[in-house]
């Protein structure tokens, strides 16, 4: 994202917008300024503000009177009065940062939409976790902190030394290296995005030792951490398996999403008579 | 894609947030998936949803490309609905938002009964899915729980706006903007209805709660430093 400096008069809204907290205005050019490194290219800037399409010189000459009296008038919040924020053209590494930070894109660098899988959202028809299985997303950065590929290949690394498969469709996956190793691609390593998702399966009985295995290697890590813990239900309904694991290692579960068991196969089957 | 799980807050700030969305499965439901989608929507209407999205175009609060300057006296901030139903035309995940447990139900037993074909989840506390589900006649069939966030928690800004920024759960609702609706409505420059309508055309896919978001400006409102 680019700050079109003839347009831009100032008004500092964009500053509050920004996810990362990675627009000032310059006080030197008193324009409205991105530091490259910091921003993960997600666009809320861009796609979640109103434009108007107001004459820059207009506005200054507006805003720089009322400043002489003292004055300020005050603009609507999510508006850029002069529609200066404009997308730039991405090249690799840095369209990663885009691919795992607007979620309206698919992502350009692995084809995959969306940060993660369909997970247990669509467990009714896919059957990924079943009855005796755990499903872990491990999100990193996610809220507001972001994260750096750097940081993820810790884990990714602790966990491929305890012997798990990564979730093949995730995006994280597809930028392995070594998924034996979990080893990320060495030139997104410094890339910052907003947040990425680890994806895997595993045996229900291995979960505490995955989730302590990610509280051991979290500590080396300088951003925040969402773990979502995925089971299918016995037939009743209930879930009597993991949760009270969960518990007794302390966790409080608040929220969860619910799958409702509506879902069904209704694709025509290729290659049937 | 966790958009909806790590909404943070304890169960009982989950009272006025049910968040119920419907995907096709790529591979297995997602032929003719578009109607089925818009039907979904389209079924929400009557029990008075407070957001609908789409994750491919947006919610029922959206920016505006060409704003009229007239907005800074005068502006509509309402949900638009149907442009969300109209705008459905490809694989998505489309999501009704409800701010009382009995539409929510409601709702659920009607999209169960509709028999659509595609996977429907609610997400709420674990009680209230839980809940939702036995009133709509059936067993649960799967549970994601979110464990909450841990890390680098230092990081993270104070409750209040942590609970109003993660009801986007793909981070586009900023801290900074939080905090600002939050001064701005405790400025009185903003009503927290108003404030919580800005902060809800930040959310690219439609599921932020603007009826919980203008409870939590309320509250911050009336909050001494």
């Amino acid at each position: 994202m680019i700050i079109n400096q003839d347009k831009c008069v100032a008004c500092g809204n964009c500053t509050y917008v920004c996810t990362m907290g990675a627009i000032h205005i310059d006080p030197a050019t008193r324009r409205g300024t991105i530091e490259p490194d910091e921003c993960v290219e997600c666009y809320a800037c861009y796609n979640g503000m109103s434009q108007e399409h107001l004459p820059p010189g207009l506005v200054r000459a507006v805003r720089g009177f009322l400043k002489l009296l003292r004055l300020r008038f005050e603009p609507e919040p999510d508006i850029c009065p002069t529609a200066a924020l404009e997308p730039d053209e991405l090249s690799w590494p840095r369209v990663v940062r885009r691919a795992f930070s607007d979620p309206r894109v698919p992502h350009e660098s692995t084809g995959v939409q969306g940060r993660g899988t369909e997970e247990v959202k669509t467990n009714d028809v896919s059957g990924r976790i079943q009855m005796g299985d755990v499903g872990l997303t491990i999100e990193f950065g996610r809220p507001g902190v972001g994260v750096r590929f750097r940081e993820i290949q810790v884990i990714t690394k602790a966990l491929a030394a305890a012997g798990v498969d990564f979730e093949g469709k995730n995006p994280v996956t597809s930028l392995m290296t070594d998924e034996k190793t979990g080893s990320i691609r060495e030139d997104i390593l410094g890339e910052k995005v907003l947040s990425a998702i680890v994806e895997i399966k595993v045996a229900a009985h291995r979960m505490e030792e995955m989730i302590s295995l990610v509280h051991a290697a979290e500590k080396e890590l300088d951003t925040v951490i969402a773990i979502g813990v995925g089971a299918r239900c016995d037939f009743d309904g209930e879930e009597r398996t993991i949760a009270p694991i969960l518990e007794r290692n302390g966790y409080k579960l608040e929220r969860a999403k619910t799958n409702a068991g509506y879902g069904r196969i209704t694709n025509e089957l290729r290659g049937q008579a | 894609m966790t958009n909806t799980l790590h909404r943070y807050g304890k169960a009982e700030s989950f009272r006025d947030d049910f968040v119920v969305f419907a995907m096709p499965s790529k591979g297995k439901s997602d032929e003719g998936c578009v109607p089925k989608m818009k039907r979904f929507l389209e079924m929400a209407l009557p029990f008075a949803p407070v957001n609908l999205g789409d994750a491919l175009h947006g919610g029922a609060f959206r920016p505006t490309r060409n704003a009229n300057p007239a907005v800074h006296w005068k502006r509509d901030m309402s949900p638009d609905f149907r442009a969300v139903i109209d705008g459905v035309d490809a694989y998505t995940t489309v999501a009704a938002v409800f701010d009382r447990r009995e539409a929510a139900e409601a709702f659920m037993d009607a999209v169960k009964k509709e028999d659509l074909g595609l996977c429907i989840n609610i997400s709420t506390s674990v009680e209230g899915g839980k809940r939702c589900c036995c009133a709509a006649g059936g067993p649960r069939h799967s549970v994601g729980y979110s464990l909450g966030f841990e890390g680098a928690t230092e990081k993270l800004p104070d409750d209040k706006v942590l609970t109003l920024t993660t009801m986007c759960g793909h981070g586009m609702v900023s801290a900074g903007f939080a905090r600002k609706m939050i001064d701005w409505v405790k400025e009185n420059r903003r009503t927290p209805e108003e404030a919580a309508a800005y902060l809800a055309q930040f959310c690219s896919c439609g599921v932020y709660n603007p009826s919980r978001a203008k409870r939590v400006l309320e509250e911050a409102q009336h909050r001494p430093e």
